[in-house]
């Protein structure tokens, strides 16, 4: 298990080119052009947002808060699929490359990022519309459960082991979540039908969108997107190179004991 | 296949034999579950309950979510036993010694599952016993066939998501505290279905029994679910 140059190099192709050798850092043209594109979203979106989108005729102001939460709802979704797509690779393709575990591991911490930021971001609006910060609605009773999942997950890719342990215990993790969160939902719905007095607002229920309202939160899934790719390559990035620091590492170290040795012996 | 059912027993045995001579389970785990269902009263014994429309009587408040309180001592003691049981495990690199001498992983899922099971199968047992002496729980022979049915599936639900997941976090650094981060969320379904399937078969504020068996089937379908990805992930699981 000591270095893995072959594994290392399989990891770029993953997300599609790797940083020169000779860059500090990890970026490349590719990454700091997906960057600028990010920042013009953001950018985008912040006026679309807050300037040019009339307030909701229910929820007036508070209607903003959805540019934001929608979007980040969006991704983590998407970031957990990614998750799990690449978990599935790692295990039954028949290299094993870690390039899928780093890229599982990394859009799960984007996704997990996402996830809070929804809840956050949700409970302020739920409390400005609603008039509370929580509803035990399924659909948010379940999101609360998808994060505390992936958390585990996290904590779980942290435990120590070799490269290959971490790939492989993480990736059964990744796809049990996805045994046990329909498990969950499923009968948090069942909890939540059973209880009709507790029935209210439906995050997205009867909200009728005028065309700007719809195009904003179009700008916000896009410019949202655009930062997860360009976070999940950074950090699928910055992984590989934790990983190569760990190989190298011991390798160094074996060199150092075997010098020690010739000079013993010498 | 035949084998696989004999290993699994041994496996069983081998378990329970070691509870039994060491006897951790009876002698921590259980006071501990009492003692949660005591302090359960420190928290909870002070506004009346649901009234039942049955018996034309409000009771505690106590009364009226004992069944989740029972199964939520039996999840608290669900960690404290799979704990239990991997550290045996993981003491002189004993499941490395079984998978090494050639035993199949499937085979020591289902025996340490069935171990557990019946270990907390007891437990339940005794924890009910425990509700209906101090939360005033009163039993009917009319719920008695959807009691054990949930008693019996949940049961088995628990242990296999139990051992699945103690199995994962054995050999770590930090598995006290990382177990239950992970197994908390997962059995939810359990703790819902069990507890609603429980409601309807004491009749809990006047709940029928025909409306516990819907509930009974989320938990089969748990057990189901966990059962088949225990067999298959436990292996790789535990091979590192």
């Amino acid at each position: 298990m000591a270095s893995h140059p072959a594994t290392t190099t399989t990891s770029a192709t993953a997300t599609g080119g790797a940083p020169p050798a000779t860059s500090a850092g990890t970026a490349t043209r590719a990454t700091r052009l997906l960057g600028a594109l990010t920042l013009v979203g953001v950018a985008w979106l912040l006026l679309f947002g807050l300037v040019l989108s009339p307030a909701d005729v229910n929820q007036g102001e508070s209607v903003r808060i959805l540019y934001v939460h929608v979007p980040s709802a969006w991704l983590a979704y998407l970031a957990f699929v990614v998750t799990a797509v690449a978990s599935a690779m790692y295990l039954f393709s028949k290299r094993h490359s870690l390039g899928w575990d780093r890229l599982a591991g990394a859009s799960a911490e984007a996704g997990v990022l996402f996830m809070a930021i929804t809840i956050g971001v949700g409970a302020l609006w739920g409390r400005l519309t609603w008039g509370v910060f929580w509803e035990w609605d399924a659909r948010l009773t379940t999101t609360a459960f998808l994060l505390v999942t992936y958390v585990g997950y996290l904590a779980v890719r942290r435990l120590g082991g070799t490269q290959h342990q971490r790939a492989k215990r993480s990736s059964i993790l990744a796809l049990l979540a996805v045994l046990e969160i329909p498990l969950v939902h499923w009968s948090v719905k069942l909890w939540r039908s059973l209880h009709q007095e507790a029935t209210v607002l439906r995050p997205d229920g009867d909200v009728k969108m005028d065309g700007l309202m719809l195009f904003t939160l179009f700008v916000g899934i896009v410019a949202f997107t655009l930062m997860y790719v360009w976070l999940v390559i950074h950090r699928q990035r910055t992984l590989a190179a934790e990983d190569l620091l760990e190989d190298v590492g011991l390798d160094l170290a074996i060199d150092a004991r075997r010098a020690e040795r010739v000079a013993e012996v010498g | 296949m035949r084998s696989m059912v004999r290993t699994a027993w041994l496996v069983t045995r081998k378990d329970l034999l070691v509870e039994w001579r060491s006897r951790v389970a009876l002698n921590q785990v259980l006071p501990f579950a009492a003692i949660v269902m005591v302090i359960f009263a420190f928290a909870l014994d002070r506004f009346p309950g649901v009234p039942n429309p049955e018996e034309g009587s409000t009771g505690s408040l106590l009364e009226t979510v004992a069944p989740g309180l029972v199964w939520l001592a039996t999840l608290f003691s669900l960690l404290l036993l799979v704990q239990r049981t991997f550290a045996v495990e993981r003491e002189d690199g004993a499941l490395d010694a079984l998978r090494a001498a050639g035993v199949d992983a499937a085979a020591v899922f289902w025996g340490k599952t069935i171990a557990l099971a019946l270990q907390l199968a007891v437990l339940e047992v005794l924890l009910l016993g425990t509700a209906v002496i101090l939360y005033a729980v009163e039993l009917r022979w009319s719920g008695a066939v959807l009691l054990v049915t949930t008693w019996l599936t949940a049961t088995l639900g628990l242990a296999a998501v139990g051992t699945l997941y103690g199995g994962l976090a054995a050999g770590a650094r930090g598995r006290e505290t990382l177990l239950p981060l992970l197994l908390l969320p997962v059995v939810a379904p359990v703790l819902i279905g069990a507890t609603r399937a429980v409601e309807a078969a004491l009749g809990t504020g006047g709940t029928a029994i025909a409306d516990g068996w819907p509930w009974v089937g989320v938990v089969a379908v748990f057990a189901v679910a966990f059962g088949a990805g225990g067999t298959l992930a436990f292996g790789p699981l535990i091979d590192e």
